[in-house]
Formats: C-alpha cells, sequence, structure tokens
C-alpha cells in the first residue's frame, strides 16, 4: 500500500524555489487561495518511491519567520500549528549558494521549530564559475541535517533530493540556537511560567501575534512574568536573536564555505551600472517597455481574429443546427459568444505574461522597481506598482492580482484603485472602431492622425491613474507603517521552464475569475435582450412583416432590431436616454454601454446588434453607425459624439470581473463600491464637457 | 553621519541602528552593527538607495537610510 507525505518547500524569494517546486512536480500541481485571504496556495504531487509518494506544498516565499506580510504570515501559522491539515512531515529549505549566509538564517528557524528539516543548496552550477567550494560533508554535520546540492538550470539533484525526502525519518532534530544566549532573565522565566513549550515557539507567539496548543498572546501577557512589555524591548531582543543566528552561521561557514571573491561579481555590477543607471536606466526601461507592447499588439492580431471567427461560426452552426427552444437558443446565442467573450483576451494576457515573467526571471524587474520607486511614490504609489500598471493594459484581473506583493496597504490600496484606468485590451475595439468613424485618416506632421489620438487614450488612461493615486494619497487616511525593502536579485538567464508554467497558471486563473463572470452577464443580457415586457415582443414578425418591399435578409434584420427595442434591454437604453442625451448618445448607444458591463468590447457587438449587421462584419457595421442619424436628421456619431464616447470609456468602471477581483483583493464592498461611483461619475462629467466643448 | 550621506560607490561600517525605525527584514538580511555596507548606485534625487550589505543585495528608502548610522570607510 502506498503511502502519501506532507513536505513544505520552504526559501527565500529568488532562491530557485520555485524551479525546485516544478521540477519535482512537472505539471502535476494546483493553485488556489488559502481560505480567507489572498495568498496564493501551491501544490504538486511527487513520487519518491515505488511505495511512497509525497504533496509538496510550495510555500510562499520568505525571508525569515518574523513575518511582514501576508505572504509570510500563511509560513509561520502553517508551521506553528502541528493540527493544521498540511503541516508537513518535513521541511525542505532552499537556498542558493550564492546567498547561502541570508538563506540560512530562515533555516535556523525552521529547525528551531523542531520540524524534520533537508538543506537544498540551489544553482551549485554556479559554484565554480563565482570561486565558491563547499565542504558539504562538514556542513551536514554542523547543522546536523542532510544536505542536496541542485542545479535547477542543469536539473541535477532532484532525484537525490526524493531519495532524502523519502527517507526524512532518519533526519535528527536539534536547535540551533540557545535562546539563554539572547536575554538569560527574560528566556528563562518565559520557560518557567510554560515548562513544556518550546521556547521558540512561545517567543514567536509574543513576537508574532499567532498561537499554537491554545496559547496565543493573550494567555502569555496574563502571566506575571511582564513577558510581553513594550514593542522596542522586544524588536531589540530580536535584533540580538538575529545577530546570535548571524554568529551560530558565520562559525558553519568558516568551517565549510571558501569563496575566491576575485571571479566573483564583476559582469553583474557593470550591468547594473548601466541598467539602474540615473539616465540610461530609464531610456532602457521605455524602449523595453515601447517593444513590449509592440509584440502585444502586433502578435496578438491573428490569434484573437482566429478565435473570434471560430466562435461566430460555432455560434451560426449552433443556431442552424440545434432546435429552436429556450435552452438551445441560450447555448447558441448567450453562452457561446459569452465564451469568446472571454478567450478572445487569452491571446494577449499570454504574451504579456511571457514578458513580465520574464523580466521577473532575469531580475531586472527588481531594477525597474529601484528606478520608479520616487517617481511613482509622488503620486501615493510605489515601485513595486510598475508591474499592476503595465499589466492592466492588458487586463486589470491579473493586474490587480500583481500588487499582492506591494507591502505597504495604503499603496497597494491605491494601486488597486487606480489600475483599471490603465487602457485594457478590452477598451481597445471600441476606440478602434470609433476612431475610424469619427477621426479623419489624415497625417499631422508625417504622423497618422488615428493613430496619434490611439496614443493619446492610451496616455490619458495612465495620466488619469497617476492624478487619482495623487488625489487617493491625499484623501485616505491610513496608517503606513510598512518599510520598503526590496531585494536586488542577481541577474539570470530565465528558465524557460518556469516562464511557461507561470503563464500557464495566470492565464488559466483569469480564465477561471474573470471568465465565469463575463459568461454570466452575457448571458443575462442575452435574455434581458430576447424577452420583452410587452406583447409586440412576441409580435415583432406580424408587425414588422406587415412593412412592404423588403428582401428576406432586410426583413429578418429588421425583426431582430425591433425586438431588441422591445425588449427589457430596449427599455432600459430608452430609460437612461435622458441621462446620456447630454453626452450625445441615443438609447441605442445607452444599450451597448449598459452591456458593456459584462466587458467593454461588447460594445461593438451590441452595436452589430441593434443596427442588424452579422457581428463579425466590422466595415460593415461602421458604415451604418455612419449612416445612423437622430430623429431630426443630424448624424448620431460625430466626431463630438465619437470623442465624448471614448472619453466615457477611457474612465467609466464597466466591468464586472474587476469589481469581483476588487471585492476579493480588499476584502470588502466598499471599495469596489466606491470606485464604481467614483469612475463612472468622472466619466460622465469629461464625457459630457468633451461633447459640449466640442 | 548616516547612510543617507553616504555617496555613490562608498563603502561604510554600520555603527549603530535605530531597531524601532529600520525593518526587522532589512536587520535579518545582514544590516546589524559592525558589518560592512556599500552604496552601489543611486536613483535621482538620492532616493532609493541600492546597497550591497553583508553580501546581500538591496534597494531601501532615504527614509529608512536616515535612521542607520555608518562610519565611512577609506577604499
Amino acid at each position: 500500500m502506498s503511502k502519501r507525505i506532507k513536505v513544505a518547500l520552504i526559501g527565500n524569494p529568488n532562491t530557485g524555489k520555485s524551479s525546485v517546486f516544478n521540477l519535482l512536480t512537472g505539471l502535476q500541481q494546483k493553485t488556489g487561495n488559502y481560505p480567507g485571504i489572498t495568498v496564493e496556495k501551491k501544490e504538486g504531487f511527487c513520487r519518491l518511491t515505488k511505495e511512497l509518494s509525497a504533496t509538496i506544498f510550495d510555500l510562499p516565499g520568505t525571508y525569515s519567520l518574523n513575518a511582514s506580510s501576508l505572504d509570510e504570515n500563511v509560513v509561520i501559522e502553517l508551521l506553528m500549528n502541528r493540527k493544521h491539515k498540511d503541516f508537513p512531515d518535513v521541511a525542505v529549505i532552499v537556498a542558493d549558494i550564492e546567498n547561502i549566509k541570508r538563506n540560512l538564517l530562515l533555516f535556523t528557524q525552521i529547525k528551531d521549530l523542531g520540524i524534520p528539516s533537508i538543506l537544498v543548496v540551489n544553482m551549485s552550477d554556479r559554484m565554480r564559475r563565482k570561486g565558491i567550494s563547499l565542504d558539504v560533508e562538514m556542513m551536514e554535520h554542523e547543522l546536523n541535517t542532510k544536505i542536496v546540492l541542485t542545479s535547477t538550470l542543469k536539473k541535477e539533484g532532484i532525484d537525490t533530493l526524493k531519495t532524502q525526502i523519502a527517507n526524512y525519518n532518519q533526519l535528527e532534530n536539534s536547535s540551533c540556537l540557545n535562546f539563554r544566549d539572547i536575554d538569560p532573565d527574560y528566556f528563562a522565566s518565559l520557560q518557567k511560567t510554560f515548562p513544556n513549550q518550546s521556547i521558540y515557539k512561545l517567543w514567536l507567539v509574543i513576537t508574532q501575534d499567532v498561537n499554537f496548543a491554545n496559547i496565543d498572546r493573550n494567555t502569555i501577557q496574563s502571566t506575571n512574568g511582564d513577558h510581553t512589555r513594550s514593542t522596542s524591548f522586544l524588536k531589540r531582543l530580536q535584533q540580538r536573536e538575529t545577530i546570535k543566528r548571524y554568529q551560530f552561521i558565520n562559525e558553519v561557514l568558516k568551517k565549510s564555505l571558501q569563496i575566491n571573491r576575485e571571479q566573483a561579481t564583476d559582469f553583474q555590477s557593470r550591468l547594473d551600472r548601466i541598467l539602474t543607471h540615473r539616465f540610461w536606466g530609464y531610456v532602457i526601461f521605455f524602449v523595453i517597455l515601447l517593444t513590449i507592447f509592440q509584440a502585444i499588439y502586433d502578435w496578438s492580431g491573428y490569434p484573437m481574429d482566429a478565435i473570434d471567427s471560430a466562435f461566430v461560426s460555432m455560434s451560426e452552426w449552433a443556431k442552424t443546427n440545434l432546435p429552436s427552444w429556450f435552452v438551445p437558443k441560450l447555448i447558441a446565442e448567450g453562452i457561446i459568444p459569452g465564451l469568446g467573450g472571454v478567450v478572445i483576451f487569452i491571446p494577449q494576457i499570454a504574451i504579456l505574461f511571457v514578458f513580465i515573467s520574464i523580466l521577473e526571471e532575469t531580475g531586472y524587474m527588481s531594477r525597474v522597481v529601484f528606478l520608479m520607486d520616487r517617481v511613482l511614490r509622488r503620486f501615493g504609489l510605489s515601485g513595486k506598482s510598475v508591474v499592476p500598471l503595465i499589466s492592466g493594459t492588458a487586463c486589470a484581473i491579473p493586474a490587480i492580482m500583481a500588487t499582492r506583493n506591494i507591502e505597504n496597504w495604503k499603496e497597494r490600496l491605491i494601486t488597486i484603485l487606480v489600475t483599471p484606468f490603465t487602457t485594457c485590451s478590452a477598451r481597445l475595439p471600441v476606440y478602434l472602431i470609433l476612431i475610424a468613424l469619427v477621426i479623419p485618416d489624415t497625417r499631422v506632421l508625417g504622423a497618422n492622425l488615428q493613430g496619434l489620438v490611439l496614443m493619446g487614450l492610451y496616455l490619458l488612461g495612465f495620466g488619469m491613474a497617476l492624478v487619482g493615486a495623487y488625489v487617493l494619497q491625499l484623501v485616505l487616511k491610513l496608517p503606513h507603517k510598512t518599510a520598503f525593502v526590496v531585494e536586488m536579485p542577481n541577474y539570470r538567464i530565465p528558465i524557460l521552464r518556469n516562464v511557461g508554467i507561470t503563464v500557464y497558471n495566470k492565464t488559466k486563473s483569469f480564465v477561471l475569475e474573470a471568465g465565469k463572470i463575463i459568461l454570466a452577464i452575457s448571458v443575462l443580457l442575452w435574455v434581458l435582450a430576447s424577452n420583452g415586457p410587452s406583447s409586440s415582443f412576441g409580435d415583432a414578425e406580424a408587425i414588422v412583416g406587415q412593412e412592404q418591399g423588403l428582401t428576406q435578409t432586410e426583413l429578418e434584420q429588421k425583426i431582430s432590431a425591433y425586438k431588441l427595442e422591445q425588449s427589457y434591454l430596449g427599455y432600459v437604453g430608452k430609460f437612461i436616454e435622458p441621462a446620456i442625451a447630454p453626452l450625445g448618445y441615443d438609447w441605442k448607444i445607452g444599450i451597448a454601454i449598459v452591456s458593456s458591463f459584462a466587458a467593454r468590447e461588447v460594445f461593438v457587438g451590441t452595436l452589430a446588434t441593434i443596427y442588424n449587421v452579422g457581428a463579425d462584419e466590422e466595415d460593415t457595421i461602421k458604415n451604418r453607425m455612419a449612416d445612423e442619424v437622430h430623429a431630426d436628421g443630424k448624424p448620431v456619431f460625430t466626431l463630438a459624439s465619437g470623442m465624448s464616447l471614448m472619453i466615457f470609456y477611457a474612465f467609466a468602471m464597466q466591468c464586472m470581473s474587476t469589481l469581483a477581483i476588487v471585492r476579493k483583493e480588499t476584502n470588502s464592498w466598499k471599495w469596489p463600491a466606491i470606485q464604481l461611483v467614483v469612475m463612472t461619475l468622472i466619466a460622465y462629467l469629461a464625457a459630457f464637457a468633451t461633447f459640449q466643448v466640442l | 553621519m548616516t547612510l543617507a550621506q553616504l555617496n555613490k560607490g562608498e563603502k561604510a561600517i554600520i555603527e549603530d541602528l535605530n531597531t524601532d525605525l529600520v525593518p526587522l527584514k532589512l536587520i535579518e538580511m545582514g544590516c546589524l552593527p559592525g558589518n560592512q555596507i556599500e552604496l552601489l548606485q543611486l536613483a535621482p534625487f538620492k532616493d532609493p538607495l541600492f546597497l550591497n550589505v553583508n553580501g546581500a543585495q538591496v534597494a531601501i528608502r532615504k527614509e529608512t537610510a536616515e535612521h542607520i548610522q555608518v562610519k565611512r570607510t577609506a577604499e
């Protein structure tokens, strides 16, 4: 009978922990969230021997058990609680050879918890090049553990690691630190109060405010030893603890590690001198940024067209071949186009994440954080807001999820609130058709005017995000104590396998998170559009059929247009018409705006339905829109109303999926509600101003 | 002098730091009295600072650097 053990993979960020995880589990992994909080939970399956397999938990990267972020909290809460369902039988701590001293700090902490621990020294392929030599046996002896050398780049050492994990019950438990050395009186008295408990765990209960074995901070506080005193006192003890740990580590390394510094970091620092240069650093960053945008739009065009026409023909096929009662119609006209609306974004999101994960894997992203921090801080953001703001140009949903590594809550919240202003790819089809319609195809100073307007809209999005952040910074009264500490990892060649897995996981979570909502709203809108309150909806065929001299297609188009007008959705459009008339829109555009709440690009499709043309014939829609007139004979789409509409789409919060993700990330309905009201208000006023001025 | 007053490329020894205001994370990276620190790069307005502390490369803001006392060492 085969047995399954639990293994926790623990390590500092940038040690290649995830690469080790990927090699151990392959694609047999699943990601999710820890209950109640937005920390990503990754687990995978690994077969160790014939009889033994393991569930591997890839815990969030952490520098220490003294938690400073949600991610790190997860680690300590899991490791303190023996009754936790994921509590590991063995901990594998991943260290990288170049930062081994700092990585060992975490190792000593885990070992002091009394969990059987294996040390993985990763990137061993770099040892010779860096002039490092390690006496593994000596180090195993000094740390009283088992050590495995791995190279995830060359896929070496993984089998040895599996064997070591399988033999986990031979590992010895012993502590690295004697707490009496830090402050004899304090720790002696603490131990006396709780004689049966591990002193390190008690100490963590006091400093980290976690609980174990039914002891929490209050229990300790209520004893008479005065063990919780002032934060300042505790922090001094923590500093002394850290010094003691480093003394221990230095002793270990003195005996087992030799570094010949001469061959060391020359190339790295030369690269940094250019990439973080106060002038060239920015130039290089903007060139990279432009390249990424270019690539996203150049490369994603073909797959997006292919997806679009595939879904259109699927829907057509279903319409002609399925019987025409409610459920099959729902599938053909509601669900299939709804799914298409989700799938169409996959190319752009995947390409964007290819670039972002390459930038992160190489270590360059930390340099961008360094370069941009001061600039963005002026607007109440952080250097770490760069990734969300860039990702926002594909889709706000993964962008908002990417704010998780901003430790400072105020900066993180502001980033979440302004990210939807960046021009996401769902706005693009709306812009493209409106620009083609109202902006003349001429050249200004050698540049295409239509292209300039599109670029202007992108800049407007970024600009509005910055202005919004600036205002929020002044308005929001939140304590923001967490300091900014960013590790600048060494530059590395990205491992393609890791890039692939990241892209796969991010895209998957987009499809699942946003997909459900887009799909649900598409279905709802379809129901609203295909049912009406009065009998004239059902009698559409008869009423329109009275008109004379129409061809078969014209008749069908007229009927569907009439039906839409008489549907619930049509009533909604008419109902809001007075409100949007000052912006230059009629009720048909009103319907398109309302239906855009599923996803903005639905705008084009809705107009196609309203103006009764096939959804994929963009050129025809354009011509029909150009011919559209108000009751008084003036055209509906003029420069003024077209620009007003684009400004409305630039600022309005028309994305249910984004609101849902903001609700999840901020854990309250307050912030998405504020976002919805304020952004829509800004959009309304700006569009009003645009229409009145032009 | 404080770390914030160091010039680009200079090295120093950490003398003291304000435990209440310097994040523990930085201390755990080896930003401890007696350890060497090198200012590798400065962003415009001398903020943030790109440091090598005890072999670890890390960026911190000026507001944190002001709470770390250092003594400049000759090359």
